[in-house]
């Protein structure tokens, strides 16, 4: 069995800052982490592998940095690491980066493995579109279970994967035949910590790097901002609200007076509210 | 499909002239392309909130357009789409697609994708808005890659500008920007909402429109996913976050997990649900569906009271629809004060359970009364 698992490096957006003035992102010195979301894939793509057998090839699309995140995946316990990393990519909206990594996947398959699995994270955290994984299944043809909370089973002789999905207002129980692609859900794993010895053997480990003509990519039109049907036309700071909370005066009051206080200013500014909230106070 | 924070921004970009999305002039093949599209997400015997959100937010696109709104029904029995075509029309549609057939009966990617695709180039519309739900996020990446066209996903704002083109905007890099995109050379241009952004328009009952049919041409036999099992949500445990009309929420202010109790006992009097900011998900105080914020749940109650949360912009974006915000924070300058409308700087903490015992109080003297 192979699995391929797409990661991607995100900056680490608790640390993003904008610059006051030109409202532009300020990168330098921004530390990059896994996309945290791609850690549930990793997890159950090694998980499954420990179980049934094969291999796991991590594979990121991004700038020549982007190998730390590669080597941080090796270290978890990924057999292979691939490197996708060209300038006609800058610039890649949601199409064009599927269009690429969908060219990998397809090259992983023919240089080393058979792909029977792809991975994924539900979405990033820096782009939160959740559209890349669904964009992969139908460029190459696989069937794709997006939200996925458990693999509840995987059958390698009839070649066929059973799975919990997250759905609008329960949980799908989807079987369908190899080859897929699974979007993991938040929360379904914990990433193990890596071995020493896997932590020995990705810091010695060759990462395999491809630019687009490797990746078997020979329409370069359908890379990066050429092959983006979107176009980014402004870039702006949202507007600060003219008025700020009215603030009620906590000097000399006791916690309770506060709080009456505070129910009094509520029901002053929407009276209509007391209704409501006997009403669900009452459970209805 | 923006991923705005593109994969290596931080390279030079392309010369404009490279950037054939950049080019104004619209292809000759999508100039006959026209209407606008909402898909309807009807599962078990009901429509979601967010389709109806979006009629009324692409009745008012439909209109600057002065073209027509379409509502997209796709589903297993006929009449029960036409019971919500007639929905559609009472919010706004002037038609509604109908493609019914037992294969569509639960969500599967497959055959949902191809009903809308052939729709789409069947009657060929020039923009089509999705609910970013699961089953509307699943769908719309299928269907954008398979028409090869723009998909802008989770916008918090839709206009048509000058040139008839839609200027989706959405929040980027963390809720920090906004960002505003287009899908210049292609079409249909298509985009995502979340449920809650948009406000749910007026039903003018008795409202007509027309019904056309169309055929999947899929059997059973071409579907290679099954549906073994659903197992629904049990109501109890599910939050209902995103259409609360009281929410009450946590943050790093109340200092530990334990604390989080406080926030769940006002939240029980009050009749209202519960939720936190984002670090607390991390921190594993309270489950991801418990999430407010741009990367959680958008809600629009008619009152939110957050304690200890200082309201970053990731937080803010999720919050801003709601009536009335009360803010309880010890920090007089968090960004919280902002955007709230009533503020108390005071240890949460030390406030939630003498508040709780107010409310508890005052809602128990009505309860006897009445």
């Amino acid at each position: 069995m192979h699995i391929v698992v797409c990661i991607k490096q995100v900056p680490d957006s608790a640390q993003i800052r904008v610059h006051p003035v030109h409202n532009t992102i300020m990168r330098q010195g921004v530390p990059t982490i896994i996309n945290p979301y791609d850690l549930f894939a990793l997890e159950a793509a090694l998980a499954l592998r420990d179980r049934q057998g094969g291999a796991v090839t991590v594979l990121c699309m991004g700038p020549p940095m982007a190998e730390d995140s590669l080597r941080k995946a090796l270290t978890f316990g990924a057999d292979r690491a691939v490197l996708l990393t060209d300038r006609y990519f800058a610039g890649s909206d949601t199409l064009a980066t599927s269009f690429a990594l969908a060219s990998a996947i397809a090259k992983i398959g023919e240089t080393f493995d058979p792909v029977d699995i792809v991975f994924t994270g539900k979405q990033t955290i820096d782009g939160d579109t959740a559209q890349v994984g669904p964009g992969i299944a139908k460029r190459l043809d696989l069937n794709q279970l997006t939200y996925v909370s458990r693999i509840a089973g995987l059958d390698l002789e009839t070649r066929e994967i059973t799975v919990e999905r997250r759905a609008e207002g329960g949980v799908q129980v989807l079987k369908t035949a190899l080859p897929v692609l699974v979007t993991m859900l938040e929360g379904t794993n914990e990433i193990r910590r890596g071995s020493l010895a896997d932590a020995l053997r990705a810091a010695r480990a060759e990462i395999t790097t491809w630019n687009a003509a490797d990746a078997g990519i020979t329409d370069l039109l359908k890379c990066g901002l050429r092959g983006s049907p979107t176009v980014v036309k402004k870039v702006f700071a949202p507007t600060p609200r003219a008025e700020k909370a009215a603030l009620i005066e906590t000097e000399g009051k006791s916690g309770a007076q506060l709080a009456d206080a505070l129910i009094a200013a509520i029901l002053d500014r929407n009276p209509a509210l007391d209704a409501d909230l006997r009403r669900l106070s009452a459970g209805f | 499909m923006s991923d705005a924070p593109r994969q290596t921004q931080a390279t030079t970009p392309a010369p404009a002239a490279g950037r054939a999305g950049m080019k104004k002039e619209l292809p000759e093949r999508f100039k006959s392309y026209k209407h606008v599209w909402v898909f309807i997400e009807y599962e078990h015997g009901h429509i979601h909130p967010v389709s109806l959100e979006l009629l009324g937010e692409g009745r008012k696109l439909a209109d600057k357009l002065q073209v027509e709104l379409a509502g997209v029904l796709i589903g297993g029995d006929a009449a029960e789409l036409t019971e919500a075509a007639h929905a559609c029309f009472e919010h706004g549609a002037d038609l509604a697609y109908r493609v019914a057939d037992p294969v569509l009966t639960h969500y599967r990617n497959e055959p949902y994708t191809k009903a809308l695709t052939d729709l789409v180039n069947t009657y060929k519309p020039e923009i089509v808005l999705l609910g970013a739900t699961t089953l509307g996020r699943d769908l719309a990446g299928s269907v954008a890659t398979t028409l090869l066209t723009g998909l802008t996903a989770d916008c918090t704002e839709l206009a048509i500008d000058d040139e008839r083109s839609l200027a989706a905007t959405r929040p980027t890099f963390g809720g920090s920007l906004l960002c505003t995109i287009h899908t210049l050379n292609f079409r249909p241009q298509m985009a995502t909402v979340r449920p809650r952004v948009m406000a749910m328009p007026l039903a003018i009952p008795g409202r007509e429109g027309r019904i056309v049919d169309h055929a999947l041409d899929m059997s059973e036999l071409d579907v290679i996913t099954k549906v073994l099992q659903f197992i629904p949500d049990r109501h109890t445990q599910k939050a209902q976050l995103a259409y609360a009309d009281v929410v009450v929420a946590g943050g790093l202010g109340l200092k530990s997990a334990e604390n989080f109790q406080l926030v769940k006992d006002l939240a029980a009097v009050l009749g209202a649900e519960y939720g936190g900011s984002r670090p607390l998900v991390q921190k594993g105080w309270i489950t991801a569906d418990r999430q407010i914020g741009q990367t959680g749940k958008t809600i629009r109650p008619k009152l939110y009271i957050a304690a200890g949360i200082s309201g970053a912009i990731q937080h803010r974006v999720g919050v801003e629809g709601a009536d009335m915000i009360i803010a309880i924070n010890t920090d007089a300058k968090a960004p919280i004060f902002d955007f709230a409308q009533i503020g108390i700087v005071a240890n949460a903490v030390e406030l939630l359970p003498v508040l709780t015992a107010a409310f508890r109080r005052r809602l128990s003297v009505h309860r006897l009364a009445s």
